[in-house]
């Protein structure tokens, strides 16, 4: 308790000091720019995770023409690309192969990593937990500098007369770690490895921080049995970040010294042009390694918030509550400890012993129980609710379906024997793109849709939201299905030319359909554009509550300022589901609604609860000060 | 955590968890300087795990230790390669030296220790005076291993770098430079913080604030640098 009321105190105390002339008056730069406030910030996550999700969308289509239309003449496309068109109007292979690899790296990181956590884990952690801000509002600032830095770093690569990085988001050495293999293995690799330290530390920043607030700042009565699916999703998604994040990091460091200080960690017995280089001892596998331990993790990095924001949004417009609150905690727990002891399902035609396959075979194929559960439980939500469809519902519903097509397909993935087949191949292209990409991009923009009215006061254009779905749900499944059978048929993936091979160029016109998907796909990216930038300016003014949502940050108010609560922090007693209570007046009772206020739709149990609030509303001490403002 | 959940309360109580307070007892500052460690500790992890992989696939040597001759077939004895100690040229001393180092090191834990506790009693004096032995503790650590890298660098013929050495297989010194070099950093940011602990401590900030909880996450820190030393001292000297 002492603890908290310094904590308060300094809060306060310090708000006292500085708040004043800092956030009050409003200076340009600390309010909009180097801003310690949690909403800003996440504001600032969100629009540079949707300038590089435009970025990656367009570079995908870039080499979607080639895929699709090898034989087109792309000189048109020169006024941008320069040099990377050749003589004659065509793609410069090396140059595809960068496209792949900063789509990947784009879309992995800076959007669906930065993008999509740094937006709604700093947005909703401390509205919905209660809290004031972060726990630290400076490292906060810091996390997103370092991202931009970030940002600037891997941008710039793109402008290189060489190219950025070209060995696939991967960056599996010795491709990556000899400048004699491709192009962008020279300078533009190393701005990725630059880019990617800065990354990393952004993300340790951030994630130290939302867990610590999670811990530490919770409201009066929110225990970690209330906390809202979003809060766990975010809790878990930052704990996965901070050990496995490192683990990239000490891969990186090591990649760096192989490339610049002449050591062979990871390389061995090379021969470039009939002469040998002079490394010895290393291995390229224990870079797989490495690189796996984060880098499945970082799918449920990607993918966990998504899981969260539809849980949340899923359960208020259904006006039920979620179907089985701890079954969902419980998954997500599962999936977080599972996503450590599966990385070498990425690895098995690397030559690994067949028995230790087998057994990541098994600890992968354990994933798709939590998963399992995680999809029946929203469907149980759905079922028989008083559904409304609001363009965030129909992107939170369209999640589910990818998450379950694309898992589906991991099965098979995830199965040692058959992954030789399909290893590789477009196969796998379509699953991660549907249950990693997809979903998760799709969770972001239900994320958008559903808060939309918090972060900016007013609300999106509904209209357009359907429009916008059902264009990119149609959209995406017409790339991404058809790619399962291309990939059946052995199609390899990172290949800059099919056509070449009598054995390949028979799919072509699939390969023209998924062209065409894809462009219209990004084209219905930039009506959500417009009505993101339109509905900010223009747009409704939103009511204090749009959806009937329980949770604590639709208690605050239309624009709220640095401190969130004008007075004082309201205090939790229930938890955030209580939609169609039997009884209720309403069909939601929010969660800073006491028990004793609801007596008509109180369980037994409930009633017992009564007597705490009177103490749990006096019990507390020094909140009450409210932070200049 | 127990209490009140939607369902099946048993008997309702009030737990530490139950929000509106810190659960357990401990500032953000240093829950954040944990979590930090924890990570740090998984990027020494992923770092030694490496070098043991690495090691592993390089044949060790089979012979009688006292035929032991430097060679790029096979992993070094440690012993043989670490056996220096300076102003004492030309004795044979195996991993004296580094076990001078590691007591410095320790007992410069011990000294922060020292150092937490007087914050606790808030004894402005005394704190100053353990860190001050601290940060002379990190900088005697960090002047032994400068000295140990120039006699590893030099060696008795072509001596050691990134790309090859004379001890043996070059991922031998690669490793050695990069895990000790990554470890002294660390140490290295330790003593700029205990320099900022021991300055603040002086011009009396801390005695202001109420309180030294700031010695005390730096000093976690300072532990975390010690313990993962322990680490690699036992895989590179003793192993």
């Amino acid at each position: 308790m002492a603890t908290t009321d310094i904590h308060a105190a300094q809060h306060v105390h310090s708000h006292d000091e500085h708040g004043h002339d800092e956030h009050h008056a409003g200076n340009f730069w600390t309010k909009y720019i180097f801003s310690e406030d949690h909403k800003v910030i996440a504001k600032q996550y969100l629009i540079t995770g949707m300038l590089w999700a435009l970025l990656g969308g367009i570079l995908s289509v870039i080499f979607r023409l080639q895929l699709g239309f090898p034989d087109m003449d792309v000189s048109w496309l020169r006024p941008v690309l320069g040099g990377w068109i050749t003589e004659d109007g065509k793609l410069d292979p090396e140059f595809y192969l960068a496209l792949v690899t900063m789509h990947g790296t784009i879309m992995v990181f800076f959007v669906l990593t930065a993008g999509l956590s740094g937006t709604f884990s700093n947005f909703l952690i401390p509205l919905q937990i209660g809290a004031r801000d972060m726990a630290s509002g400076f490292m906060n600032m810091l996390s997103y500098w370092f991202f931009f830095a970030s940002s600037v770093v891997m941008f710039s690569s793109l402008f290189l007369s060489t190219g950025p990085a070209a060995g696939g988001w991967t960056i599996y050495p010795p491709l990556s770690a000899l400048p004699q293999a491709i192009q962008g293995s020279g300078l533009g690799m190393t701005l990725w490895l630059i880019a990617m330290a800065l990354f990393i530390v952004s993300t340790l920043l951030g994630g130290i921080n939302y867990i610590t607030t999670v811990i530490n700042l919770r409201t009066r009565g929110m225990s970690f049995s209330r906390l809202p699916l979003t809060i766990w999703a975010f809790f878990f998604t930052a704990i996965i970040g901070l050990l496995s994040f490192p683990v990239l990091f000490a891969a990186a460091l090591l990649l760096i010294f192989d490339r610049s200080f002449g050591t062979s960690f990871y390389l061995s017995d090379i021969y470039i042009g009939g002469e040998a280089l002079p490394n010895v001892g290393g291995s390229p596998i224990l870079f797989q390694h490495l690189f796996w331990f984060l880098g499945h993790p970082e799918v449920y990095i990607v993918l966990l918030p998504a899981l969260g924001i539809t849980s949340e949004i899923i359960a208020t417009n259904s006006r039920k509550p979620i179907f089985g609150y701890k079954a969902m905690v419980g998954s997500m727990l599962f999936i977080a400890i599972l996503s450590f002891v599966v990385w070498a399902h990425h690895m098995f035609v690397t030559g690994m012993n067949p028995f230790l396959g087998s057994i990541f075979m098994l600890l992968t194929l354990i994933i798709a129980v939590p998963s399992a559960v995680k999809i029946f439980n929203y469907v149980t939500t759905l079922w028989q609710g008083n559904i409304r469809f609001t363009p965030a519902m129909l992107f939170s519903i369209g999640m589910v379906s990818f998450f379950l097509t694309g898992g589906i397909t991991g099965i098979f993935l995830g199965n040692s024997a058959i992954d030789i087949q399909l290893h590789d191949t477009y196969f796998v292209v379509a699953h991660f793109h549907l249950v990693m990409g997809s979903a998760s991009f799709f969770g972001m923009l239900a994320g958008i849709y559903h808060w939309f009215p918090k972060m900016f006061g007013r609300m999106m254009d509904r209209r357009l939201g359907y429009i916008h779905f059902w264009v990119t749900f149609v959209g995406v499944y017409l790339v991404f299905f058809p790619m399962h059978y291309i990939g059946i048929a052995g199609f390899p993936r990172r290949y800059y030319s099919f056509t070449n091979f009598d054995a390949f160029s028979g799919f072509s016109d699939l390969n023209q359909l998924v062209s065409i998907a894809a462009i219209l796909t990004l084209s219905a990216q930039f009506i959500f554009l417009f009505n993101f930038v339109y509905s900010i300016f223009r747009g409704r003014l939103a009511p204090p509550n749009p959806w009937k949502s329980n949770t604590l940050e639709w208690t605050t108010p239309r624009f709220p300022q640095h401190g969130n609560w004008p007075g004082e922090i309201p205090a939790v007693y229930r938890w955030p589901y209580d939609y169609s209570k039997p009884g209720a007046k309403e069909d939601y009772i929010p969660q800073h609604i006491p028990y004793s206020e609801t007596p008509e739709s109180n369980l037994p149990h409930e009633n017992e609860l009564i007597k705490l609030e009177t103490d749990q509303a006096s019990g507390h001490v020094q909140e009450g000060h409210r932070p200049a403002h | 955590m127990a209490s009140t959940t939607g369902v099946n309360v048993p008997a309702p109580g009030r737990s530490v968890w139950d929000g509106g307070v810190s659960p357990m007892g401990a500032s953000y500052g240093k829950l954040m300087m944990w979590f930090f460690l924890l990570s740090d500790a998984f990027t020494f992890s992923a770092l030694l795990i490496t070098y043991g992989l690495v090691r592993s696939s390089h044949p060790a040597y089979a012979g009688s230790p006292e035929d032991f001759v430097f060679s790029q077939e096979y992993w070094p004895i440690p012993e043989k390669v670490f056996e220096a100690v300076p102003f004492f040229h030309g004795l044979e001393a195996p991993l004296v030296f580094v076990g001078i180092m590691t007591f410095i090191l320790i007992m410069s834990s011990v000294t922060m220790v020292l150092a937490v506790e007087a914050g606790h009693r808030m004894d402005r004096a005394a704190v100053e005076k353990w860190m001050l032995w601290t940060i002379l503790g990190g900088l005697t650590f960090l002047s032994c291993q400068a000295w140990e890298w120039t006699h590893f660098i030099h060696g008795t013929g072509v001596g050691a770098s990134l790309s090859y050495n004379e001890y043996g297989p070059p991922d031998f010194a690669a490793f050695f430079f990069f895990i000790t070099g990554f470890h002294g950093f660390h140490v290295f940011s330790g003593v700029c913080l205990n320099f900022m602990v021991y300055y603040n401590t002086v011009t009396g900030v801390y005695q202001r604030r109420g309180h030294y909880e700031m010695v005390e996450k730096v000093g976690l820190y300072w532990h975390f640098v010690d313990l993962v030393w322990v680490f690699v001292f036992t895989f590179f000297y003793l192993v």
